[in-house]
C-alpha cells in the first residue's frame, strides 16, 4: 500500500528552546504539543493517537503512556519508539500506516528532553555513551563524537574531504540559525572559530558537535481527506522509506556507505521523484560529517563531492539545495529525538511559506532525513505543499 | 594506568572470549555450518543463524580501518588517559573490532597501519588492545 498523497502534516510546534530551567522534559513536550494543536486548529479531543520516543533525562518507563497521562489523553493508538535520532521520521511512517489503515485518525508525534537543565554536561556525555556497545566498545573509552570522528577520518582518507569542509557545515548551519527566532544559538560563528575550537575527538572540535538543549517538538498527522477541513495549509507526505543496517559502529557494514541510500531510494520511488526535484533538504546533523555523507547517500552529489558542495555555497539558503534552513542540531537545537523532529517542523514551515529572510524561494517539495545510532537506522521522507 | 578503567563484563555470549583474553589470546566465533567468522560473539551465526559455532584463535594481526584521538574523555575513568587513540581494526581473518592503540607512538597512527594484539590487565581479567607493528 503506497502512502503517497494519503497523509498530511497539519500542525507543528516547538517549545521554548535553549536553557529553559523552569520546564521539565515532559513540560517541553506539552508546550510543543499545545502549539502544534493550535497551529492545526484542532481540539484536544480530536487527538486519538500519540507516538513519542525516549528520554535520557527523566526516569520514565513506557514514555508513550506517560506522555498521554501527562497530557490527559486516552488514545486508541499509542507507543514509545526507540530508533534513536531516526525515531521522528519512523514514527511518522507508523502513524501514516495506522491512519491509512483506519486505526487512528489524528496522531500527535512529540519528542524532547531538558538536556541543558536536567543534567550536567558530564552526565549528558556519559549517558549518551549508552549508544556505544557496553562490552565491546565502551571498555575502550570511545565517545559519541569519537564514533563519528572515525567516520569522518575514513571519509577524509577515501575522498580527500578536508577539515575546512567539515567546518563549513557548522558555519552554514549557524548562518541559518541566526535567521530563526527560536534557535538556541544567537551569535555568529566564523570558520576560524570552528577550526580553533576545543578539540573533542580528531578531527572533530566542539563546533562540529551538536548542541545539548532544552527543547521539545511536536507535529500532528491526519488523513489528506481530514486535512482539507482544517484551517492550516496541509503539507502532504509523498514518499517515505527506512532501512537499518547495524547499531554499533563496530558492526557497520561500511564507514562511508550507509542505509540512507536505501531509505532514500524507497522514499523517491514512492514519490515518483528524484533528488533534482527537491527544493531544499533537512538532514540529520548531529556532527558535521553527517550531512556531508547524507548529501552523497541521498543522491544530491557524487561520492566525495559533498565537501565541495558546502564550500561552494550550494547548501546555503539561496544556493542550489539549501540544507538545514533552521540551523539543524548544530545551531538550532538538539535534545534527544527532538533534533530530527525539528527538521520535519522546519520543512513544513518552509513549504507553507512566508518565513522572511529564511524562506527558500519557490519551496514546494522537500526531503527530510533522520538517522539514529551511529548512522545505523535511517528514515527518509519527502513532503510537498500539494498532492502530486 | 588501567587501574580505574572498566573491567570486562562477562556474560553467556562472551565468557570464553574474556577467558581467552585473560590468558592473552584473541578468539573469534566461527560457524561450523557456513564457515563465516564473526566478532561480537552471539548465540547464533549472524550469516545463517546456525547454533553450531566454535571459537578459533585469531593471529592477532590486523590493519587500522579508521581511528580517532579522543581529547575529551566521555567518562571520569578515562580522564587520566587523554589523549588516547580508539580504532576500528580489520583483523587479518576479516572481522572488525574496536580497541585502543597503545604504545609510545600510538597517537601517530594512520589508516592502513598494521597492528598486532596486546593485552591490558583490567581487574581480574584483560582486554585486547593493539600496538603498531611498524614501531
Amino acid at each position: 500500500m503506497s502512502l503517497r498523497n494519503k497523509i498530511a502534516i497539519v500542525g507543528v510546534g516547538e517549545s521554548d528552546i535553549g536553557k529553559v530551567p523552569n520546564m521539565t522534559g515532559l513540560g517541553l513536550n506539552a508546550q510543543a504539543a499545545k502549539r502544534a494543536l493550535d497551529d492545526a486548529g484542532l481540539k484536544v479531543t480530536d487527538i486519538d493517537g500519540l507516538l513519542t520516543a525516549y528520554s535520557f533525562t527523566e526516569p520514565y518507563f513506557m514514555l508513550g503512556s506517560v506522555m498521554c497521562e501527562y497530557l490527559g489523553l486516552k488514545p486508541r493508538y499509542n507507543a514509545s519508539m526507540v530508533v534513536g535520532g531516526a525515531s521522528p521520521a519512523v514514527m511518522l511512517k507508523h502513524a501514516a500506516e495506522a491512519i491509512a489503515a483506519g486505526h487512528a485518525e489524528t496522531v500527535l508525534i512529540c519528542a524532547g528532553e531538558n538536556r541543558a537543565s536536567g543534567q550536567t554536561r558530564d552526565q549528558a556525555v556519559a549517558a549518551l555513551l549508552a549508544v556505544g556497545h557496553p562490552y565491546f566498545e565502551q571498555p575502550y573509552g570511545p565517545s559519541i563524537p569519537g564514533f563519528y570522528a572515525m567516520i569522518a577520518q575514513r571519509h577524509m582518507a577515501e575522498y580527500g574531504t578536508t577539515r575546512e569542509h567539515l567546518a563549513q557545515v557548522a558555519v552554514t548551519a549557524r548562518r541559518h540559525a541566526l535567521l530563526h527566532p527560536n534557535a538556541h544559538m544567537k551569535k555568529p560563528l566564523a570558520m576560524e572559530d570552528v577550526l580553533a575550537a576545543k578539540p573533542i575527538a580528531d578531527p572533530l572540535g566542539m563546533f562540529d558537535c551538536c548542541l545539548l538543549s532544552d527543547a521539545g517538538g511536536a507535529f500532528i498527522v491526519t488523513s489528506a481527506e481530514r486535512a482539507r477541513d482544517l484551517p492550516s495549509r496541509p503539507i502532504y507526505l509523498l514518499g517515505i522509506g527506512e532501512y537499518h543496517t547495524h547499531e554499533h559502529l563496530l558492526c557497520a557494514p561500511s564507514l562511508t556507505e550507509f542505509g540512507a541510500s536505501v531509505s532514500g531510494q524507497a522514499a523517491y520511488a514512492m514519490a515518483g521523484l528524484g533528488p533534482s526535484d527537491m527544493d531544499f533538504a533537512e538532514l540529520y546533523d548531529c556532527f558535521t560529517i553527517v550531512p556531508l555523507i547524507e548529501l552523497e547517500e541521498l543522491g544530491f552529489c557524487k561520492r566525495g563531492e559533498s565537501g565541495a558542495f558546502y564550500a561552494d555555497g550550494k547548501a546555503a539558503i539561496g544556493g542550489e539545495l539549501p540544507v538545514n534552513t533552521h540551523g539543524g542540531m548544530l545551531s538550532h537545537a538538539h535534545a534527544g529525538a527532538a533534533g530530527g523532529l525539528f527538521g520535519i517542523v522546519e520543512a513544513v514551515r518552509q513549504l507553507r511559506g512566508g518565513l522572511g529572510p529564511r524562506q527558500v524561494d519557490g519551496a514546494e517539495t522537500a526531503l527530510v532525513h533522520n538517522e539514529g545510532g551511529i548512522l545505523s537506522s535511517h528514515c527518509t521522507l519527502i513532503l510537498a505543499n500539494q498532492q502530486r | 594506568m588501567a587501574d580505574n578503567l572498566p573491567p570486562p563484563t562477562i556474560n553467556a555470549d562472551s565468557a570464553q572470549y574474556w577467558e581467552a583474553a585473560r590468558r592473552e589470546k584473541l578468539v573469534i566465533r566461527k560457524c561450523r555450518a557456513c564457515d563465516a567468522l564473526h566478532f561480537m560473539p552471539r548465540a547464533v551465526c549472524p550469516s545463517c543463524w546456525s547454533h553450531d559455532l566454535e571459537w578459533v584463535e585469531a593471529t592477532g594481526r590486523g590493519k587500522i580501518h579508521s581511528f580517532t584521538i579522543i581529547r575529551r574523555a566521555p567518562l571520569p575513568a578515562f580522564v587520566d588517559r587523554v589523549p588516547y587513540a580508539v580504532a576500528l581494526i580489520d583483523l587479518s581473518e576479516g572481522p572488525r573490532m574496536m580497541a585502543n592503540i597503545v604504545g609510545e607512538n600510538a597517537l601517530n597512527i594512520r589508516i592502513g597501519d598494521e597492528v598486532e594484539v596486546t593485552f591490558e590487565r583490567r581487574g581480574e581479567g584483560a582486554v585486547p588492545q593493539f600496538k603498531l607493528l611498524s614501531a
